[in-house]
């Protein structure tokens, strides 16, 4: 496998979905490919940011009001 | 109807069956709960598509009143979730494309290579100290990244990256096919550690330049 082939399936690498000879392939060849390392560890470090960063468990209280205030009258509750 | 393997999100399944049992005998209470418990999620996922926070709060209230009057449509096939997800998110969708006016700029910078090689020098910020502690300058950034991608690719990246979806509830959402969810997903987050990786370029030359006056 060359740098093209590999970073056609990094996303599935990363994530755990590729058969093992894939796995076993890219390994092979990242032992000896500093910029594939890289941009592995970059591409894991993005995947990371938003899984850690972003997700919301906060919503304003008026926009929650807002939202059950809505429904109760729509829904004549 | 598809069971998962994950303890917690079975758990949760069970419960919302449970409510949804119980909103289907018409007690409105327990339709109450069932907003609370979603309702954070579905504002942050409709945030994702909209620069104005009113459009997002119209697609959230839009989301949960269609929810309640489709219920009987819904039949355990997926999550109530993963269902749940699919409304919002068309609602997003069509209103996306509705006011048209929205024009994001694609960031797509697809990399080079010189026959099988990366042909250029791929810089590995992944240990950037900056990195080690959230900051809001950060959120920020990443909140502008993955606003700047065009809506395909921001669909699937929200979904997978943020929300912890898997890629056939993806799939179900967007009634597309897991090897199309992977594609997407994977050019998606090709454009967003590009990105990522001029943020951080930029991030540096700061820290440098402050650093030698």
């Amino acid at each position: 496998m060359d740098c093209r082939e590999i970073f056609d399936r990094l996303s599935e690498y990363i994530d755990r979905e590729l058969d093992p000879s894939l796995c076993e392939e890219i390994e092979h060849h990242i032992k000896d490919c500093e910029p594939c390392v890289a941009f592995i560890n970059t591409l894991k470090k993005t995947v990371e940011l938003f899984n850690k960063e972003l997700p919301s468990n906060d919503i304003p209280k008026p926009v929650s009001a807002n939202l059950h205030e809505f429904l109760k009258k729509e829904l004549g509750s | 109807m598809a069971r998962t393997k994950d303890p917690d999100k079975e758990a949760s399944r069970q419960e919302d069956l449970l409510l949804l049992d119980k909103i289907k005998g018409g007690d409105f209470h327990a339709f109450d709960r069932i907003v609370k418990k979603y309702e954070a999620r579905i504002y942050s996922h409709c945030l994702k598509f909209f620069r104005d926070q009113e459009d997002a709060e119209d697609v959230l209230q839009e989301a949960f009143l269609q929810a309640y009057r489709a219920l009987d449509s819904f039949r355990g096939e997926s999550a109530f979730s993963t269902w749940l997800f699919k409304i919002a998110t068309n609602g997003c969708l069509m209103k996306l494309r509705k006011k048209k006016k929205v024009n994001f700029v694609s960031i797509d910078k697809p990399l080079e290579f010189d026959g099988g090689k990366i042909q250029r020098e791929i810089v590995d910020w992944s240990q950037n100290p900056s990195l080690l502690h959230g900051n809001d300058e950060l959120k920020r950034a990443l909140d502008r990244i993955i606003g700047a991608l065009p809506e395909d690719k921001r669909v699937v990246l929200t979904l997978k990256d943020i929300e912890g979806f898997s890629n056939i509830e993806i799939g179900h959402i967007l009634d597309m096919s897991v090897a199309a969810v992977k594609s997407r997903l994977h050019r998606a987050r090709l454009v967003v550690r590009d990105e990522l990786t001029s943020y951080f370029e930029g991030a540096l030359k700061t820290a440098k330049t402050e650093s030698d006056r």
